[in-house]
């Protein structure tokens, strides 16, 4: 598309760059707000402004928001709900793309009757409101004993998780080339083996387009965690939400912008570290067909 | 290749799952729309009772009139900016990569942490009013999150800062695609930049937009967890939508009957947005 813009004036490529950086410093500006004033005391908030610097740097914020900030009646931090969020984060990711992987290789490679209606349960299952399986699903857990564990909540974000796993593994092996698996079948592979051999080695991109989703919805999740989780079992969602909302008194606002920064901390450095397969993962979980 | 018994019964613990935990919890949660269940699900089946509740009560209309405003701001401010991010940052520019990310860093972001950054960030008390009035502009005023019938606009611009990112890089994907022929064509024809566009290039990206309103649509339907962050609903019930209306009459309430009926108008909202595009994109795939 290129070619539309040949014959620009400098002018005109001089407004479309402050246009630009204008627009991206307005999308900066939560975040630039929300780091500064993390590191200032909170008289120097109220009594300045919030786009200023810190006059006196303090970390103290920090401290408080990790480890000393009141959650509901615990006097903990965010620190033992960052960890619930990282307990519950590598098993759901690693559970659901395994499955996910599995699931795309079957669906691909072998013929059974109903494979179309089930691919289009699959496809709409990823965008029902969590609303409509919330009441079942608390009294599953109930059932099972998983009520306000952290292990029902790996279960819930593996079972509301497969069907992206799925469409990501299914998409990336229907474009697989059909010869390779052929001649390893030839050579003798198995069911397992052709997996193993021949796909799996070959699926790194997916494979990290999947965790990186499965990841950054997990890690982000808030409805699932809010309604099956207690004190003990907290995603830091819920923890940075309850500390922001339930604080009685003052509300220490850099405390709350330095919660804030930790909760989104993991997520962001995924992001920096491997934009280019989360805007993949994006793309593929809007147009799945 | 025909599949044996092994790739079946590998496959059939997450068919299973599907099966039972949203489709049959779906069913189980319409069942539970037609009984007098209140804080524990209850299985007599009393009919529409709970429906007709649900549409006397002014929460009800709160939350669907919040949702109309909310989601048409939403959809169209999002898809607009998304698509004239899409344009500026496809002009051949410096530092490409630099802006996209910027634009699109948002979307890796929890709603609890966009919704807390921007709580603050609106409060008169400490965010922008308070900020241009300690700069000299004593008079400045902005507190619409506090003001009951502005802070549903407050969701809108959180929302949107969120979600923009995404689009422009549905877009951006559209305009890669636009067939480089007709452009110059219309180039040699003499057409000015924005005429090329208008004409030529937006004419192209219709499959763009169903996708993105699509996704933003469904997204609006689903919201809660900003709006939870951003005002808790409130101020008052002034920013409640049927996300938030499900859970009060579910689990605080104790209306579990009514809460259900809610969570299923929720779903056939969805599905008349989502089944069309399903439809669709299941004929692309089986046709090629």
């Amino acid at each position: 598309m290129g070619n539309i813009k040949q014959r620009r004036s400098p002018l005109s490529r001089l407004l479309l760059y402050a246009v630009l950086i204008f627009l991206a410093l307005l999308f900066l500006l939560p975040i630039y707000v929300m780091v500064v004033n993390s590191f200032k005391p909170l008289d120097e908030i109220r009594s300045g402004t919030v786009m200023a610097l810190p006059l006196n740097w303090t970390v103290e914020p920090w401290l408080s928001a990790w480890s000393t900030a009141q959650i509901g009646v615990q006097a903990t931090g965010l620190k033992p709900y960052f960890i619930n969020s990282f307990l519950l984060v590598i098993p759901g990711v690693a559970i659901s793309t395994l499955i996910g992987a599995l699931n795309g290789y079957i669906l691909t490679q072998f013929n059974f009757r109903g494979a179309t209606i089930l691919f289009a349960a699959i496809l709409f299952s990823v965008f029902i409101p969590f609303q409509s399986v919330l009441i079942p699903m608390a009294k599953t857990l109930g059932v099972l004993g998983l009520a306000g564990t952290v292990k029902g909540l790996i279960f819930v974000n593996v079972v509301y998780g497969i069907g992206f796993t799925t469409l990501f593994f299914r998409n990336y092996y229907a474009a697989f080339p059909v010869e390779l698996i052929r001649s390893a079948r030839m050579d003798g592979a198995d069911f397992l083996g052709v997996l193993r051999r021949i796909l799996l080695p070959n699926s790194a991109p997916i494979i990290i387009v999947s965790v990186i989703w499965q990841f950054t919805n997990i890690w982000n999740d808030f409805l699932f965690g809010a309604s099956y989780s207690d004190y003990s079992s907290f995603p830091v969602t819920v923890a940075l939400n309850n500390l922001v909302n339930s604080s009685t008194g003052v509300k220490e606002y850099n405390v709350h912008f330095a919660a804030a920064f930790i909760a989104a901390f993991p997520t962001l450095v995924v992001y920096l570290v491997s934009g280019k397969y989360f805007v993949r993962g994006l793309m593929a979980g809007s147009v799945k067909g | 290749m025909k599949a044996g018994a092994l790739p079946k019964l590998l496959l059939s613990p997450s068919v299973l799952l599907v099966l039972v935990c949203v489709y049959g919890y779906i069913m189980f949660t319409i069942y539970l729309s037609f009984t007098s269940s209140t804080m524990m699900p209850a299985y007599d089946w009393v009919g529409s009772a709970a429906y007709r509740r649900l549409f006397n009560l002014e929460n009800w209309d709160v939350s669907v009139g919040n949702l109309v405003v909310f989601a048409t701001l939403y959809i169209s401010i999002a898809i607009l900016l998304g698509l004239l991010f899409a344009i500026l940052v496809d002009q051949q520019i410096r530092a490409e990569g630099v802006f996209r990310s910027i634009f699109l860093y948002p979307m890796a972001l929890s709603f609890i942490v966009t919704g807390t950054a921007w709580k603050w960030l609106l409060d008169p008390g400490v965010g922008l009013e308070h900020t241009v009035r300690n700069l000299g502009w004593e008079s400045f005023s902005f507190g619409w999150i506090k003001d009951n019938d502005m802070a549903i606009y407050c969701v809108v611009i959180a929302a949107v800062w969120q979600t923009t990112g995404f689009v422009m890089a549905l877009f951006l994907a559209g305009l890669r695609g636009v067939d480089a022929e007709q452009v110059s064509a219309a180039r040699v024809d003499g057409a000015r930049t924005w005429q090329i566009y208008t004409r030529v290039v937006i004419p192209q990206l219709g499959p763009v937009f169903v996708s993105a309103f699509v996704i933003l649509a469904h997204m609006a339907i689903k919201s809660y967890d900003l709006v939870i962050a951003l005002t808790n609903g409130g101020p008052g019930r002034s920013t409640w939508l049927p996300s938030v209306f499900m859970y009060q009459y579910s689990f605080t309430r104790n209306e579990m009957a009514v809460g259900a009926a809610s969570a299923v108008l929720m779903l056939a909202a969805i599905a008349v947005v989502v089944l069309p595009y399903i439809r669709a994109e299941m004929k692309k795939a089986t046709h090629g």
